[in-house]
């Protein structure tokens, strides 16, 4: 730990004295390190990534919940595998932002490429712009929030968890999709196979609203959005079916 | 007087035989493809159509018994803090818990650990019974990411990035619902009786660049401890190789078409991928022209069966084997003394292959408790290490015959081959000549 980088705080503070890394200096190496050293319990819960200018793998394989800010945009999978912290990018995230994410919570404040929320299997990733192609692919128990819209492809193979869409979803949405469920506000271009359209029903208005309630999203009513989910016809393989894929 | 025509021998097509004709006829029957366990059975060019020169007046050999042969390897020692040193060169292959029993898989890892190698993964994450009975276990990060975790990934000894397999290169995998018990369902995060579709391209990474990439963040999460593997089928060996090694692997695992798979189809498993002999030059090729032979070692595996297959592998310039079908035969699978029950169900001792319909008298591809009863993993596990012992005490033989004090010193120039094919592929001279196909002159 580079003493010289803890940042003035408040007195009252002091104890939570918050550490700034800047990676115009040191390496993404010192940085992932540092995160991964921290004791159980550790009261150094709060970080500041500065220039992070497009890094790839930064602040991967957080296990503490600590809070970590990265002033700019990175490059691919941002807080990968995540379990505990809380990310935030001020700026636009790169591929597989949040991918495998365990628990914990990322949010993007710009837009977020390809693969975002990848394989998740817990945790809450909140991208506040547009999401790139494949959003939530082979998700398993993520909670996703996409402000904007959503590339084509999106929760592919999806298998558990929410992904929640405030505008517009591309091309073959769902497409494979098991047991996670949709929620979209605008239009869908197309769904994939053995996605399909489902009722809302008020476990569903609450979940949802929960969601919402947890992604900061004030603007929005559970009701203006649409579920989507498993027609579940493709669980077992039936040759009468292969035209599906 | 009348004149007979002797009547004439009835013939089969030699194109149309008995086995392409009853699968006609179960296609039509059934309106869908073959699937099966295991690798190619086709005949290919193999590590048979090799042989050792042995000693001569211009080599002399060692001692069988008094002097020594070394079999130890080190993997990984390009990037990682921790490469693993195994005593032997035999590693065991990825295999899934789901595909296979939990007594195997930890009788996999009691053998690997009694003859001091590894034990991998596979396509269902990690258990309790193999990490625990494992003393060096290799992590599998697959495209389905079914069961992976960062705690798991720690406390790995490896990571081995699966690109493809031998036995369906390109291709994803399925394990039918009969398998998913409750447990495996659990650790795949999918409801339970339903097939489990395994992608065939990982949902994060595509291409060369992305794989650097993805290599990095694996080392940045587990603190640039583990030796990282990248795990190729047999389809095009020399740019694979060079592109992992451009990637930044540690290590990596060339899978030619006899490596076995728990379930693929027929028609994946016999027409697609290249035999395991006509990878291993091509790869050491790749490594060479890089300067990274020995430097990023080099595992092949499929269709590994003797200590005669390891030695020749090394030979080629391979650093180690893995070793999957022979490791489960040696478990118990496909044994005669179940024979009564393999034809049952329309098989017999020695063909049985469908590892995915989790009938196995054996008790080791399913997930039936009464069936898994029958692995003991003690005792199974002593089956592997003893037959480990004997493949590694077979690949010194060897060795030792060609004047060498380690098994690694084994060298093309140490063989020869049966037939122009493996002459070619191996890149070594047809036997009693000094032609070698491919390399100039007739």
């Amino acid at each position: 730990m580079n003493i010289s980088n803890v940042a003035a705080a408040p007195a009252r503070e002091m104890e939570f004295a918050r550490h700034v890394f800047d990676l115009a200096e040191q390496s993404l190496r010192e940085l992932n390190q540092a995160l991964h050293g921290l004791a159980r319990g550790s009261n150094e819960t709060s970080w500041e990534v500065l220039n992070p200018k497009g890094s790839h793998s930064v602040a991967v394989g957080v296990d503490q919940p600590v809070a970590v800010d990265v002033r700019g945009s990175v490059g691919y999978y941002c807080g990968g595998m995540n379990a505990g912290g809380t990310i935030t990018v001020h700026g636009s995230a790169g591929p597989g932002v949040g991918e495998n994410m365990m628990s914990g919570s990322i949010v993007v404040k710009g837009d977020a490429s390809q693969y975002a929320g990848a394989t998740g299997r817990g945790g809450l990733l909140v991208i506040e712009g547009n999401a790139s192609s494949r959003c939530g692919i082979s998700m398993k128990g993520i909670d996703i929030v996409v402000r904007g819209n959503i590339g084509h492809m999106s929760a592919f193979m999806a298998q558990s968890g929410n992904l929640v869409v405030l505008g517009d979803a591309g091309d073959a949405l769902g497409d494979s999709i098991y047991e996670a469920r949709l929620f979209v506000r605008g239009k869908v271009k197309s769904l994939g196979a053995d996605c399909i359209k489902k009722e809302m029903r008020p476990e569903h208005i609450a979940l949802l609203q929960d969601l919402l309630d947890r992604a900061g999203i004030r603007d929005a009513k559970p009701e203006e959005f649409t579920r989507y989910g498993s027609a579940r016809k493709l669980y077992n393989f039936n040759i009468d079916n292969a035209d599906a894929y | 007087m009348s004149y007979h025509n002797p009547p004439t021998t009835p013939r089969k097509s030699a194109t149309f035989d008995d086995y392409t004709l009853s699968e006609i006829r179960r296609a039509a029957a059934t309106g869908i493809y073959d699937i099966r366990g295991a690798g190619a059975k086709r005949k290919v060019p193999h590590f048979d159509d090799l042989l050792f020169l042995g000693a001569s007046i211009s080599r002399y050999p060692l001692e069988g018994y008094r002097e020594r042969c070394g079999t130890n390897v080190v993997l990984g020692s390009r990037h990682a803090k921790k490469p693993i040193e195994l005593k032997i060169p035999i590693t065991i292959a990825g295999m899934s818990f789901g595909s296979l029993s939990g007594p195997a898989k930890e009788a996999l890892g009691r053998g690997a650990t009694l003859s001091g190698t590894s034990t991998t993964t596979g396509d269902g994450g990690m258990t309790e019974e193999e990490r625990g009975h494992s003393k060096t276990l290799v992590y599998q990060y697959l495209p389905s990411r079914y069961g992976m975790n960062p705690r798991d990934l720690r406390r790995a000894d490896a990571i081995e990035v699966v690109v493809g397999q031998g036995a369906k290169p390109g291709g994803g995998g399925m394990l039918l619902g009969q398998k998913i018990s409750d447990r495996v369902a659990e650790m795949r995060t999918l409801p339970k009786g339903i097939d489990q579709r395994s992608a065939c391209r990982h949902p994060d990474w595509t291409g060369p660049d992305d794989l650097e990439i993805k290599i990095l963040e694996l080392r940045e999460i587990t603190d640039w401890e583990k030796p990282i593997y990248v795990k190729v089928g047999g389809a095009r060996p020399y740019y694979d190789t060079a592109l992992a090694v451009k990637a930044g692997a540690d290590v990596v695992v060339v899978d030619g078409m006899q490596g076995g798979t728990a379930a693929t189809q027929e028609v994946f498993i016999e027409n697609v991928g290249q035999p395991t002999l006509a990878c291993i030059r091509p790869a050491v090729k790749a490594l060479q022209d890089l300067g990274m032979h020995r430097k990023v070692q080099l595992i092949v595996s499929g269709g590994i069966r003797n200590g005669a297959d390891v030695a020749k592998a090394l030979a080629l310039g391979a650093d180690a084997v893995s070793i999957g079908t022979a490791a489960l035969v040696a478990l118990g699978d496909n044994d005669p003394h179940w024979e009564e029950e393999y034809q049952k169900l329309g098989a017999t001792a020695g063909a049985y292959d469908d590892w995915h319909e989790g009938k196995d008298p054996a008790g080791i591809t399913t997930q039936d408790p009464e069936l898994m009863k029958r692995v003991d993993p003690i005792l199974a596990g002593r089956r592997l290490a003893n037959y480990l012992k004997v493949m590694t005490l077979e690949a010194q033989t060897i060795a030792r015959a060609c004047g060498k004090n380690h098994v690694h010193n084994l060298e093309p120039e140490d063989l020869c081959a049966l037939s122009i094919e493996a002459a070619a592929m191996a890149g070594v001279p047809l036997a009693g000549t000094g032609w070698v196909p491919g390399q100039g002159g007739f």
